[in-house]
């Protein structure tokens, strides 16, 4: 009988004992399948990484964080069913997603639930609704594009741009931003030419720009895109320079593109050839543990991962609205926080702010031409 | 002109490629009724071979090249026919084309497992030399291009329609049963089907993927494009799938400079309803026969 009751209160003291499992959820909910893939993936690892890290440093606030991964597919409503998800499993904060056609749908979700979400995307819209649960790990095109122009019209003298664009939420963002931009400087748009994403053929986009009497070709496509697209205009010996944001000159663009990137240039918010010895570290450190050379999505996951864990232990808790309150207006450096790898502010919409880069690729590598002040 | 000439002569080269992902389409609906949703992905696998070859075995281009020829004929062509084809196809058309786009999943979340997310960039297998035509430039590649797949797709009509076995597929694709009593081995012709789609779509990967890159997701797009053009040209007859394909790939160049390049996409769509409700069996079809 004794022992009948010993075993009974084993049982029901186990049941109850509180778990010793991660109890800081993490949601990552990013583009594992689908053409939003590579950006996905490496937006993902990034975090991956950054939380490995925040483990093996103690975890935030003394507690492991448990990273819960969730596949949105590239499709916005299964996106937005993911972030469903993540917040039903009880996430504290959400990490992604990277493609904007997806993040303007899901954000809302996040942000119904009073959850915090981290996003690589970098279409203007999604700080522009007020949500203020909603925080940049990079630049809004609308941050981006001033800098780009600006460096066009008074290093470069450039009056006439042919505009080569991708037609989905992020590339109409840049688009959008660009054009701003251009009346602002008095660029006229002598070619106008939206792209497909996926498009492989960039035989009559490369022709329409050659043949626009621009003086410049202002790039605004996905990296695999701006490879294909770089490689015609080498073919087609366009003669023009082709200026545009990172995913016009990132490692990965050179990669594919080969001698074709050659000459690119444009601005860029993060490059592991910025002579930044954090970034370098943390590049090395991606590329021993996954084996290939992460592109600006996996530095945008990695800071987002720290800038968690460091806010979270400034407010000393876990809870969401305090987290999101103290984001606003918050500037992090990377003195008191070293995994953002650079100084960082956020303003109240959740558009951040920093130093950023224009850069030309030269023998294969960016070039860093000018160091650009914040916005 | 130039800018014509120079859109005809990109979109050619581009259409060859779509030519020979079509006229598999051709071949196995011809060896088994059935239309293989996975044919986009059959051309984007083996270049993924060529890669393991190239950069896992650590042998040169070449050789990867057979490794990637022999593997594919091994399991595009023999292990899709003895453990997809032929357990669905009694059960009916449908089962087999579901069963197909299952594959084509399968195929394309596998590659991502194994080799990532992200394109790789593809060893080119001509020059890299441009030409200038009369003011338009055109690469030794999609001159390569277009001259390997016309000599593929060439070759392949003169097998069928000059050498005994070709005779013997065509047959076994006319009539199985008849074929069968006239003592063909009608089994053996059908493999020779597969085979020669996995042959084909070797070339055709190790053709495009230079251009397109390697990539697990390449098949979406290079399979809905060849499906067009097989339609479009006519299912039952290879020479249908070379014209739909080329077709295809110079209405895309215009569409995109003289049209909208916005709605480049929706062009091969339209073409292809146009011609369904205008000609049913495409533009060089045959309403009833059926000739491999």
């Amino acid at each position: 009988m004794l022992r009948k009751l010993l075993g009974t209160s084993a049982v029901v003291l186990a049941l109850s004992a509180p778990p010793t499992m991660a109890d800081v959820k993490i949601g990552s909910i990013v583009e594992l399948s689908g053409p939003g893939a590579a950006a996905g993936t490496n937006f993902r690892d990034g975090v991956k990484l950054g939380f490995e890290e925040v483990n093996a440093a103690g975890g935030i606030l003394g507690e492991k964080v448990q990273l819960l991964e969730y596949d949105s597919q590239t499709d916005p409503q299964v996106s937005r069913a993911m972030v469903q998800k993540a917040i039903d499993e009880g996430v504290y904060v959400i990490t992604g997603t990277v493609y904007s056609s997806s993040t303007v749908v899901n954000m809302l979700v996040a942000q119904q639930a009073g959850i915090p979400q981290f996003t690589g995307s970098e279409a203007p819209s999604i700080t522009q609704k007020g949500n203020p649960y909603i925080f940049r790990t990079a630049f809004g095109s609308q941050k981006g594009m001033p800098k780009v122009a600006k460096y066009m019209a008074e290093e470069m003298g450039i009056k006439k741009v042919a505009i080569v664009w991708a037609n989905t939420e992020f590339g109409k963002g840049g688009y959008g931003a660009f054009m701003e931009q251009a009346k602002i400087y008095g660029f006229e748009i002598v070619a106008d030419v939206p792209t497909e994403q996926a498009q492989t053929d960039f035989s009559a986009d490369v022709l329409k720009a050659k043949n626009s009497g621009a003086d410049a070709v202002f790039v605004y496509l996905t990296e695999e895109e701006s490879a294909r697209f770089l490689r015609e205009a080498q073919k087609q010996s366009i003669g023009l320079p082709m200026i545009g944001e990172t995913t016009l000159i990132g490692a990965k663009v050179i990669e594919l593109a080969g001698d074709a990137a050659n000459g690119a240039m444009g601005h860029v918010g993060l490059t592991a050839d910025a002579g930044i010895p954090a970034v370098s570290e943390m590049v090395a450190r991606f590329k021993a543990k996954y084996n290939y050379t992460p592109d600006h999505n996996a530095i945008k996951g990695y800071t987002s991962a720290w800038t968690i864990k460091c806010v979270t232990e400034m407010i000393g808790s876990t809870d969401r609205q305090a987290f999101a309150d103290k984001m606003h207006g918050l500037t992090l450096t990377a003195a008191e926080c070293p995994g953002v790898l650079m100084d960082t502010s956020w303003d109240d919409t959740g558009e951040m702010s920093r130093e950023s880069f224009f850069v030309v690729v030269e023998g294969g590598k960016q070039t860093v031409k000018a160091v650009l002040p914040p916005n | 002109m130039v800018e014509f000439l120079q859109l005809i002569l990109s979109g050619l080269a581009a259409g060859s490629i779509y030519a020979l992902a079509a006229v598999g389409f051709t071949l196995l609906w011809q060896a088994s009724q059935t239309i293989n949703f996975a044919q986009g992905e059959f051309v984007m696998l083996p270049a993924f071979f060529v890669l393991v070859g190239m950069t896992v075995l650590g042998m040169p281009m070449w050789p990867s090249v057979l490794f990637a020829l022999v593997l594919s004929l091994l399991i595009l062509g023999v292990m899709f026919k003895k453990l997809i084809v032929e357990p669905m196809l009694p059960h009916g058309t449908l089962p087999l084309v579901i069963a197909t786009i299952a594959l084509g999943l399968l195929m394309k979340e596998s590659v991502k497992e194994f080799y990532g997310a992200t394109a790789q960039p593809f060893p080119p297998v001509f020059p890299q030399t441009v030409y200038n035509i009369a003011g338009a430039s055109i690469s030794v590649q999609d001159l390569g291009n277009l001259a390997v797949s016309m000599l593929a797709i060439a070759g392949l009509q003169l097998f069928l329609n000059r050498t005994r076995t070709g005779r013997c597929m065509q047959a076994t694709a006319q009539n199985p049963a008849v074929a069968e009593i006239l003592g063909v081995n009608v089994k053996r012709m059908v493999m020779y089907t597969f085979l020669v789609n996995a042959a084909l779509a070797t070339v055709a990967s190790v053709l495009i993927s230079p251009i397109y890159l390697a990539k697990f997701s390449n098949g979406e797009t290079l399979g809905l494009v060849a499906f067009i053009a097989a339609i479009v040209g006519g299912f039952n007859q290879i020479r249908g799938a070379l014209a739909g394909g080329l077709l295809i790939g110079v209405i895309d160049n215009l569409s995109a400079v003289y049209i909208s390049a916005a709605y480049r996409n929706a062009v091969p769509l339209i073409l292809l309803i146009v011609i369904i409700l205008v000609r049913p069996q495409g533009l060089l079809g045959t309403s009833e026969g059926r000739t491999v």
